[in-house]
């Protein structure tokens, strides 16, 4: 069982190494890097291509750590005895199962995604301690220990907004995914959009990462942008020429909405490119 | 022998757990890697390193300890002028141009760096020394001037004969640098403190079911008030003069705050404070706030950031009538005092390295009057200023 990338996804030498390390030793993966630089998409690809199920766990701000176990459904509980529903008898009838449950009582191995752990509150990594480790939790309500069966190969997203707990950290291997560099980004495109001209990729990717250079943008176009502007850049039909015209008036590349999502980034970009038109002149 | 280059990674203050060693012995127990050393390298740093922060720490403890090991072309020291101006160009600003041509123009600065870059070289040479330098930077001697020239080399690993870890990529990932916004409100937002304070309008559910259990089923509601934060900042901007250096870090400081902060006041000040602060910078001279307004208006519970280089004349401090401004009555420093006397929750958050704090009198001056609560403005700065205001 190992992870070689796959035909939708590039991953460099060092990812792979950290998947399969990850996979063989049984421990969690955490994953940071860029915003836009396939974070989540990996751990969609690593079940793709070893042919697991995917479980995904969506962190929000507000999310708790034992909403990833299972919720006692108490509000319904409610109504129902005051409705005198017999259900109310047995408790286990309002224990909803969260998406840890699931991967735990799995009868195959799968793919746990916990994306954008540093969303939560603070201490939400050090309530997940001993459910990581151990690959257990006991269930209060129903006094029941629900164990795994099979360990689930665990991915964990971060954005680096919050520091992560020490404990944590220790019982996590840790990769951060770098930004690709011109020979990767040409694999990564190639294997989105396969045959594309490669005039058109060789002027679009010189012109995306001499935008990636212009000092001050508050957020660089990343590969996502990237992507998304090549399938605007193919569906107008632009010839590549227009991409790196000497014509004064089309300086500005086409489309550049897809790449700069910010408003002064596109100000400032366009003063940039108007102070060296004039140096032009 | 692994148990050394552990123990070099705890001395360069990378957090290493025994658990996390134990885990890559388990890691190359197991075959998990083939026997070169640039798998062991990835192995080793995704057991051992849990934040890209210390990357750099880690690759310079092992190219130090793995030097000899397989022979390693180091930073090569022959690196034309040209190239790094080139370089230099690239990464940085106008401002930052401006700044180092008054300190001498380039070609100084470039053979500086270039003489930096060989005594560094020299310490790799020496075999086993190099650890004992981890922790400064190469260009540490530089401070801000030279912070944006990155030295790397242009050869991808497969091609060049220089490995990952003497590329050292990750250098402009250390916590000692200065970020955008994002990471501001993030440090700030150690001081954020909660407290449900205001009108009771949010379902208190556990309540409410453990009423409704003691009302033998029948529903009793509670209700509660909303968690908000209850820190209060004022906040005391340093304006004009030398700090137009660092007017862009001083406008990200600040619209980080004012959104982190629900409780944020803030006014501005030239150099050190005195009888007046103001509000709008451009009527500095029609609408000004006594000092005294002030203290009596805020009560003691507000915490205290000043933002200022601190960079004056010490007169300007100690003596009364020393200020630029105007004649003021008493001195800065009894102005300072009396502040901190009313609000015991101060901080003073200086743009400048911390690096040349110590060459500048009135820096010192100011420091002992803060009680040595003086930070520098990176993320790693504001982190540890954030802490002292909430001890």
């Amino acid at each position: 069982m190992r992870f070689q990338g796959s035909s939708t996804y590039v991953a460099t030498d060092d990812l792979m190494l950290a998947v399969n390390a990850a996979v063989t030793l049984e421990r969690p993966l955490l994953v940071k890097g860029e915003p836009g630089t396939g974070k989540t998409k990996l751990a969609e690809e690593v079940a793709a291509s070893l042919g697991m199920p995917l479980l995904e766990w969506h962190v929000k701000s507000t999310t708790k750590a034992q909403q990833g176990l299972y919720e006692y459904d108490a509000v319904s509980r409610l109504r129902d005895s005051q409705l005198g529903d017999q259900r109310v008898k047995d408790i286990s009838n309002y224990i909803v199962k969260g998406t840890l449950w699931q991967a735990f009582s799995s009868d195959e191995p799968v793919v746990l995604l916990i994306d954008e752990v540093d969303k939560a509150d603070i201490e939400f990594p050090n309530d997940l301690l001993r459910e990581l480790d151990r690959m257990e939790f006991f269930v209060y309500e129903t006094r029941e220990l629900i164990k795994t069966k099979h360990r689930p190969i665990v991915f964990i997203t971060s954005n680096n907004e919050k520091e992560l707990p020490d404990a944590f950290l220790r019982r996590c291997f840790f990769h951060y995914i770098r930004f690709p560099d011109k020979e990767t980004m040409e694999k990564i495109v190639e294997v989105h959009y396969p045959g594309i001209k490669q005039a058109l990729l060789k002027e679009a990717l010189h012109t995306f990462f001499e935008i990636r250079e212009v000092p001050g943008l508050k957020k660089k176009p990343s590969t996502s942008e990237l992507l998304d502007w090549l399938k605007l850049l193919l569906a107008e039909d632009i010839p590549p020429d227009a991409l790196r015209s000497n014509d004064n008036k089309k300086i500005i590349p086409p489309l550049h909405g897809a790449l700069l999502k910010n408003e002064q980034d596109v100000h400032l970009f366009e003063k940039l490119v108007f102070m060296t038109r004039q140096g032009r002149n | 022998m692994l148990a050394g280059f552990f123990l070099k990674l705890k001395e360069a203050k990378i957090p290493v757990s025994i658990k996390e060693y134990l885990t890559l012995m388990e890691g190359l127990k197991r075959g998990v890697i083939s026997a070169s050393i640039e798998d062991f390298y990835y192995l080793a740093r995704m057991t051992l390193v849990k934040d890209e922060a210390n990357y750099d720490k880690f690759d310079k403890v092992f190219g130090g300890f793995f030097h000899g090991i397989e022979t390693l072309v180091g930073v090569q020291v022959d690196v034309p002028l040209e190239w790094l101006l080139k370089q230099a160009e690239l990464t940085l600003s106008p401002e930052e141009k401006a700044a180092i041509e008054a300190m001498g123009g380039w070609e100084q600065l470039m053979e500086m760096l270039k003489k930096r870059l060989e005594e560094q070289k020299e310490r790799h040479q020496g075999g086993n020394k190099m650890i004992g330098t981890a922790g400064t930077s190469p260009f540490g001697a530089f401070g801000y001037n030279a912070e944006g020239v990155r030295i790397g080399q242009k050869k991808s690993r497969n091609r060049g004969g220089v490995k990952v870890w003497d590329q050292r990529e990750y250098r402009n990932l250390d916590d000692k640098i200065e970020l955008g916004t994002r990471n501001l409100k993030i440090a700030l937002r150690r001081l954020r403190r909660f407290a449900r304070e205001g009108a009771l309008d949010e379902l208190d559910l556990d309540n409410t079911i453990h009423r409704t259990a003691k009302n033998a089923g029948y529903l009793d509601i509670a209700m509660r008030a909303e968690r908000r934060n209850t820190i209060k900042v004022l906040m005391f901007l340093d304006i004009g003069g030398s700090m137009d250096d660092h007017i862009k870090l001083c406008e990200e400081l600040f619209s980080a705050s004012k959104t982190e902060f629900k409780h944020l006041e803030y006014f501005y000040f030239h150099n050190c404070l005195y009888d007046y602060v103001w509000k709008d910078n451009k009527r500095r001279r029609e609408e000004r706030t006594r000092t005294w307004d002030i203290l009596h208006k805020y009560a003691h519970d507000y915490k205290l950031i000043f933002v200022g280089d601190a960079s004056m004349s010490p007169y300007e401090i100690l003596e009364p009538g020393g200020s630029v401004e105007y004649h003021n009555e008493e001195s800065g420093q009894a102005w300072m005092k009396r502040m901190l006397d009313i609000y015991p929750k101060a901080v003073w958050l200086n743009p400048e390295p911390e690096e040349v704090w110590s060459y500048r009198q009135s820096t010192q001056i100011l420091k002992d009057v803060m009680s040595n609560r003086m930070f520098p403005t990176t993320i790693g700065g504001i982190e540890r200023a954030m802490r002292a205001l909430n001890k």
